[in-house]
């Protein structure tokens, strides 16, 4: 297994941020999603939505620029972008939920061939639980996009048959989006559209369900 | 036929504020007592309502329920109520963050009891408190451990779980400007949960940096509408006791 290296997560990010139609509205869950907003570029007019309250967010602020009162949903602090509007937290649920967002992109622990997600609670005893938005976005936006490394630390593939992990939504992840490939989930089966310096047969094996193809 | 400056002048005279203007942090949370459900309005310090809660700690209430999006963050504020030992219970959306250390340790000691709720789900029971909703059917959550315990329905072949308001015998929030009505604007990201906590408690207690005539807000900025707001008190924008960086 040595030999798969996939590519780095700067390069997954440029993918991704590809496949966002320009206009879009969008939310990027905290963690690896956040940096797919350095690959949209304002010519794009992509609209990044924040839960807390704000659509229109700008990049990361620095030195002069941080503001206390504006911040991201990880509670770093942000700017505004011309355009940006900002609104109380049921509004921007109501946003989320009533499937006005276009897009979230979330980390997760595991994603189940029928497009369960499972990413806001280890389940070990003595870890506190912390769910945030994840729920909300899982089961709002119209399409949710998962970002991660395909295989966890110890080397098993986090793309998987059945969730073990608690789960953050059922049947709600479309698209796969891992260092090693992109799977997209559909009703007939999970197919895969990339592979990056892994072969098929190589990643149905790693996965150990029924892939698909793209001829 | 529009109404002049002078006949609006002549108005000024009659209002009657019922709104109560105070002069510190420790008389606006007067009354609040043990048991009490506090809602406390901020997402990690952005809008917390800190001169609030560190009065409310001097205050000496008990087994306090506080309903907030975080757990506390470093040594102030809502952490500060937790490390006292107040704070019965918290529901909440995110407990755990990098410097969430109160809670934390209260929580693996068995001396607090959580309440986790998905953050939308939590702003939306708040709001329906203030809204007078009975209660909703919402679709996140459904088929998670969250669910677990709630009325289920199926609509239109999704399913979706039954949830209820959330009210507060008082809310704490943080605004920018108030006027002498109580009418609130709030700045940036910082308005969070303020409009839907002030809606959704029985005592709306306001801290704000400035507070200005009636008339010098334009009412189309009004963010809260002065009917929500009971008390308020002006503060010092004090970073150092935010954790701010200034």
């Amino acid at each position: 297994m040595s030999a798969l290296t996939g590519i780095d997560s700067g390069a997954l990010a440029r993918i991704v941020a590809a496949d966002i139609p320009p206009g879009s509205f969008v939310n990027l869950g905290i963690g690896l999603p956040t940096s797919i907003a350095n690959h949209l570029p304002p010519e794009r007019g992509v609209m990044l939505h924040t839960e807390n309250g704000m659509l229109g967010m700008g990049p990361e602020a620095e030195g002069g620029q941080i503001d206390p009162d504006l911040i991201n949903a990880g509670k770093v602090p942000v700017t505004e972008l011309p355009g940006a509007s900002y609104f109380h937290h049921a509004d921007s649920f109501a946003m989320m939920r009533g499937g006005h967002l276009d897009i979230c992109v979330l980390g997760a622990y595991q994603v189940s061939a029928q497009g369960d997600l499972a990413n806001w609670h280890t389940g070990r005893p003595g870890d506190i639980p912390a769910v945030g938005g994840a729920m909300d976005l899982a089961a709002g936006a119209r399409q949710t996009f998962v970002m991660m490394k395909l295989l966890s630390r110890d080397g098993r593939s986090k793309l998987v048959p059945q969730c073990t992990y608690p789960l953050t939504g059922l049947a709600c992840v479309s698209r796969v989006y891992t260092d090693l490939a992109v799977f997209e989930i559909q009703p007939g089966g999970v197919v895969v559209r990339d592979l990056f310096g892994i072969d098929f047969a190589t990643l149905t094996t790693l996965v150990g369900i029924p892939l698909v193809s793209v001829p | 036929m529009s109404i002049t400056a002078v006949e609006n002048e002549q108005r000024r005279e009659f209002i009657v504020s019922r709104v109560k203007i105070l002069d510190s942090a420790l008389e606006a949370v007067a009354g609040i007592g043990d048991g009490a459900t506090v809602l406390v309005g901020g997402f990690g310090s952005a809008g917390q309502p800190v001169q609030l809660i560190e009065a409310l700690v001097e205050g000496g209430a008990r087994d306090l329920t506080v309903v907030s999006n975080n757990a506390g963050n470093g040594e102030f504020g809502l952490a500060a109520l937790i490390r006292e030992g107040r704070v019965r219970k918290v529901v909440c959306s995110f407990p755990r963050q990098s410097d969430s250390w109160h809670f934390d340790a209260a929580w693996r000691a068995g001396l607090i009891e959580l309440e986790l709720v998905p953050q939308g789900t939590l702003a939306e029971r708040i709001r329906a408190a203030g809204a007078g909703i009975g209660a909703f059917f919402t679709r996140t959550g459904f088929g998670t451990a969250l669910a677990e315990g709630k009325e289920t329905r199926m609509i239109d072949g999704q399913g979706y779980l039954l949830e209820y308001p959330l009210r507060g015998d008082v809310a704490l929030v943080a605004a920018h400007l108030a006027d002498e009505l109580g009418n609130l604007v709030y700045r940036k990201t910082a308005r969070n949960f303020g409009p839907i906590m002030a809606a959704a408690a029985r005592t709306t207690i306001v801290q704000v940096v400035q507070i200005v005539p009636v008339g010098a807000l334009d009412p189309e900025h009004v963010i809260t509408p002065c009917l929500y707001v009971d008390r308020i008190v002006r503060v010092e924008r004090d970073l150092a006791l935010s954790g701010e960086t200034p």
